[in-house]
């Protein structure tokens, strides 16, 4: 599987750049990468929209499955709603909005954001919107207006904010070479789960995830009161996004405690915080009930710890203790509540102790894993959120992202399957061994010793063997979820060992960088 | 200077990369539109399945007859064992009719796709023996691997054209390589499969004679006599079949539609796009002068009906003028190739023969562009000159692609794919021939005698101002044409596409001829 990275040839020199990564022979990528960050961001950038038009040609979840159909219908939903019902409306179960029916479950943002799209919608093809007569609604041109509105809000905001990161992450490195900087960017904005999710399954994760994006990347470049507000935009986007939360605050406190007035700093940050969230919910902040009934729409307890086959601790443990029997919701809660809070925990004290930007993007891995692993209704789909940090981490830790990627996608198999999606499954699957293995890029990192490779083998020969299984065998009528439940536990256990593993290297570098404190005196 | 070892097998694991990278996103375009030529392929299929033989050339269940060679008729019963395991139905004559399974649609999407590692081989090959550097290979690839037309024509609209460009391809590498035979036999089968390659045949048979047959009379006739047995056989294995059972006729008469018109129905940018409209404006012309004109009864696209010609004013073109005028615009090739028959330029040549077919042959397509644009693409890197000129071409030729796909769907894919193409090649191309001024002395030098002569990339006054013009007339049709002028002229959007490209064409067709005649 590992290509060669280097190549020989004669040497001609180019007039671009200087450097020795601009000699198109001793990488043949220079001829792209030698040129400004805007030419080579532009050349990636367009690569990776014809990839999500073209994983936009094949089905969305819940295609031609009345009576429910999927999370296409409940984007469409929410733009029929937020488009022909008044804003105080939008999260009130009425006669004109069922919220049996897709109610909104979403943060007022996404209730904006459905709005914007659906007055998009309402000119181009009004039958899409219409109140009542519109549900499931399915038509060509319907379903391509929905796919360029997720393509849009991708490129207004996850892709400018992956620009925005690319630079503020290599800028404070001197010998970051330009053809590894593409390489990231094409690790983070290829990256194959948030694709498949966005434009094959249908969701708007890249607004909140681009979000997440500007945010670190404004945190990376010590805009910090800029990046709280990104963050709380993302936050108010999709709740999900405070799987960051405990890193953010970890890093921003712990940063802070360092400055000369911590109070005024925290209070800063404090009153943007605030701020931004009062300006998202003014129109339910009139009244106590108004901003509850958003609220309550916001955490479905009722739906239980765990949905359909997640690889996270409650999913995986219940092929032996049946928690769903066993315990209340009440119980069920407090007991995912401490488990999260104690698995975070760890790496937000970390970071309060010693707020490094490398600690910072590890934590946020860190925490989100262990929301994802231990918090109460997850779903498959939120490993994309672990997954966005993992590729910020690319060039640090290249087997474990790559390890992250394959394992997240065999987590969302069964899904994706259940949506049509094998095809493009298997071609981004493909698309992203090729480009992690892209000729002529030079990865800096260490080669896995001889025991990590073969484990990593044999457990990508176990991923190849569920999947083959998976999708050719029947599984005995007693046991009809089967394969589900291995793929889900294989994934489990692959997603611990990586999790302990990210944790002891994010306490490893905070003493390393306690040494380096020591002899420099100075950050 | 000699080349630093760069071991064939190197080079052949590189080109998997791009390969793969290209097999991915025609995997990702399955369920793209598709043209009706998805149901001619499948028709085939099962013609070729259910038939016997002798009856392949005859049978008019479907409307889409088998009209290619014999060797592509055993390529598509080759595929047909195969497609009857993956759908029964696929292949059957009567209820495989305008059938399309979403195993159908797999399974003829990947046999184009698989067989594209012909076009894949055929680059590789291209590319292994001459002194090129890794980078000037990877950008060969790229231009011929990642064709944003052969993308549009054969994973969209639906064609086979990457692996008989492929043949091309191949049999022009070993021409390169003075392995004149197999050269000859390699062209001689892609003829078998699609006699729309014929055009290059003159440059060939010159070039063969003239490289080939030489060394003194008895030497001579001897290679002369091998190279028509090749030749002989390759033709005897393909019609032999028919030939014996009686078919001969049918099957010439199916190759060889001469009903249809002198256009296709979305004009092919070439030479006869000016008479046509020359002829509509004196008509015009005419009429308000107050002369007696007749409209023409024919349509261009409909072919000729009995004695009626589509021109109003201008004399009727037949198929035998147009074959005189593709015959007397390669002439100047030919005579260069007589005199001076040198490998280097094989592959200008076959492109200016497909260039001048294109420009003035009988009912063109506009696919067909693809023919000279893929075989120039190895050549592009030889001199800035050249590399100016197939940037030119090669957004000409895929933009003149644009009308096959007319849905909103794959509206953002093929401009998408045409930035991308168009990105990549300025970069590889200004990265190649870089701005003289950082051209440092010295260790520069060594290895590329023409870096330093060379000039820097550019795309000057006169190619930017037609591109830009290019991104009006694509505005035009899209939006400003529906405001201006409502539902009127509903022609007018593809008509100004066709003159547009045609001039683009006209231009490239001139540099070319140009090109052929001032080198030695």
């Amino acid at each position: 599987m590992e290509h060669r990275k280097k190549k020989s040839g004669p040497k001609i020199q180019t007039n671009t750049a200087a450097g020795p990564e601009s000699d198109p022979d001793t990488n043949i990528w220079s001829f792209v990468t030698s040129r400004s960050t805007t030419s080579w961001f532009l050349c990636i950038s367009l690569f990776a929209v014809l990839i999500r038009l073209a994983v936009a040609l094949h089905p969305y979840s819940g295609a031609h499955t009345p009576p429910m159909f999927g999370d296409y219908e409940a984007q469409r939903h929410w733009m029929e709603i937020t488009v022909n019902l008044p804003v105080k409306e939008w999260y009130r179960n009425s006669t004109a909005n069922d919220l049996g029916y897709w109610g909104l479950d979403y943060p007022p943002l996404t209730a904006y954001q459905s709005y914007f799209h659906g007055i998009l919608l309402k000119f181009f093809d009004p039958a899409s919107v219409s109140l009542f007569t519109s549900r499931g609604y399915e038509s060509y041109i319907g379903k391509l207006l929905m796919r360029w509105t997720v393509l849009m809000s991708d490129l207004m905001i996850f892709f400018p904010a992956v620009l925005y990161f690319i630079t503020a992450y290599s800028s404070g490195k001197t010998t970051g070479d330009r053809s590894t900087m593409a390489w990231h960017t094409l690790m983070i904005l290829l990256n194959p789960c948030i694709i498949l999710i966005d434009h094959g399954h249908f969701q708007y994760n890249c607004i909140s995830l681009g979000l997440t994006v500007a945010a670190v990347a404004a945190i990376l470049s010590d805009r910090d009161l800029v990046g709280s507000l990104l963050f709380c935009l993302a936050l108010n986007h999709k709740q999900m996004s405070a799987y960051y939360a405990p890193a953010f605050f970890g890093y921003l406190l712990g940063k802070s405690l360092r400055r000369k007035n911590p109070i005024l700093e925290v209070l800063k940050l404090g009153l943007v915080v605030l701020g931004t969230f009062a300006l998202v919910w003014w129109p339910y902040l009139h009244s106590m009930d108004a901003s509850l009934e958003v609220l309550s729409r916001l955490a479905p307890f009722e739906r239980g710890i765990y949905e359909d086959y997640v690889a996270n601790f409650w999913c995986a443990t219940s092929v032996v203790v049946k928690w769903k029997r066993l315990f209340s919701t009440q119980l069920l809660k407090l007991l995912s509540l401490t488990a999260t809070v104690s698995a975070f925990l760890p790496s937000m004290i970390q970071l309060i102790l010693s707020p490094t930007k490398r600690g910072f993007l590890q934590g946020l891995l860190n925490c989100s894993f262990s929301f994802y692993l231990f918090s109460f209704q997850v779903h498959e789909k939120s490993i994309l959120l672990p997954l966005l940090p993992a590729s910020f981490l690319a060039l640090e830790e290249p087997y474990i992202f790559r390890w992250l990627i394959y394992n997240a996608l065999l987590s969302m198999f069964p899904l994706l399957r259940r949506d049509g999606l094998v095809l493009p499954y298997a071609a981004l699957y493909g698309l992203f061994i090729l480009l992690y293995h892209a000729p002529g890029v030079r990865k800096d990192a260490r080669k896995p010793d001889f025991y990590s490779s073969v484990l990593q083998s044999s457990a990508f020969a176990c991923s190849v063997f569920l999947h083959i299984i998976y999708l050719t065998i029947t599984p005995p009528d007693k046991y009809p979820f089967l394969f589900e439940a291995l793929i889900m536990i294989f994934c489990f256990s692959q997603f611990v060992l990586s999790s302990i593993y990210l944790n002891t290297k994010q306490w490893a570098l905070s003493k390393s960088s306690t040494q380096v404190d020591a002899r420099k005196k100075s950050l | 200077m000699k080349t630093p070892p760069n071991t064939r097998h190197q080079i052949g694991g590189e080109i998997w990369w791009p390969a793969l990278v290209a097999a991915v996103v025609k995997l990702l375009l399955i369920p793209a539109y598709r043209s009706t030529d998805f149901e001619v392929h499948r028709n085939w299929l099962a013609i070729t399945h259910s038939l016997p033989l002798s009856r392949w050339y005859s049978d008019t269940t479907s409307q889409w007859t088998l009209d290619y060679p014999p060797f592509f008729a055993y390529f598509e019963k080759f595929l047909s064992f195969f497609a009857s395991r993956v759908d029964p139905t696929m292949t059957h004559l009567h209820h495989g009719l305008n059938y399309a399974s979403e195993r159908t649609i797999l399974f003829q999407r990947l046999s184009v796709t698989l067989s594209d590692s012909v076009l894949v081989y055929s680059a590789y090959r291209l590319t292994r023996n001459r002194n090129f550097s890794s980078f000037e290979r990877f950008l060969i690839w790229a231009l011929v691997i990642w064709s944003p037309g052969l993308f549009i024509v054969d994973h969209l609209h639906f064609q086979y054209n990457g692996f008989l460009l492929g043949m091309l391809l191949l049999s022009i590498s070993f021409l390169e390589e003075g392995k004149d035979l197999v050269g000859g036999f390699f062209f001689a089968v892609l003829l078998c499969f699609k006699h729309l390659f014929a055009v290059a045949a003159p440059v060939y048979f010159v070039y063969l004679f003239r490289h080939y047959c030489r060394g003194g009379l008895f030497k001579g006739f001897g290679r002369l006599v091998l190279m028509g047995s090749v030749v002989l056989v390759v033709f005897a294995a393909a019609y032999g079949p028919f030939l014996y059972y009686g078919q001969i006729q049918e099957v010439f008469r199916r190759m060889f539609p001469f009903g249809r018109g002198l256009c296709h129905a979305y004009w092919a940018p070439n030479f006869w796009v000016f008479y046509i409209v020359m002829d509509k404006f004196l008509s015009f012309l005419l009429v308000k002068l107050g002369v007696n004109i007749q409209a023409p009864k024919a349509s261009f696209t409909g072919g000729l009906v009995g004695d009626s010609s589509p021109f109003a004013v201008l004399p009727t073109i037949t198929p035998l003028i147009t074959f005189i005028t593709v015959l007397l615009a390669i002439s100047p090739c030919l005579v260069k190739a007589w005199r001076n028959p040198q490998p280097r330029m094989v592959a200008k040549w076959v492109s200016y023969a497909y260039t001048c077919g294109f420009l003035f042959g009988w009912h063109v397509h506009e696919k067909a562009s693809l023919h000279f644009v893929i075989t120039l693409a190895p050549t592009a890197l030889k001199s800035m000159e050249d590399a100016k000129h197939y940037f030119f071409l090669s957004v000409v030729s895929c933009y003149s692609l644009f009308p096959l796909l007319f849905e909103a769907q794959e509206y953002p894919i093929k401009v998408v794919l045409l930035l991308l193409h168009a990105i990549l090649m300025f970069f590889g191309f200004s990265s190649r021939f870089p701005a003289r001024t950082a051209t440092t002395t010295g260790a520069t030098m060594k290895g590329r005698d023409n870096t330093s002569e060379n000039p820097a990339f550019y795309i000057g006054w006169f190619g930017k101002s037609y591109l830009f013009g290019l991104l009006f007339v694509e505005i035009w049709g899209l939006f400003l044409h529906h405001m201006v002028l409502g539902d009127r002229l509903p022609f007018l959007p593809l008509m100004m596409i066709s003159i547009y490209c045609a001039l683009g064409m006209i231009y490239s067709w001139i540099w070319q001829l140009r090109h052929i005649i001032l080198t030695h």
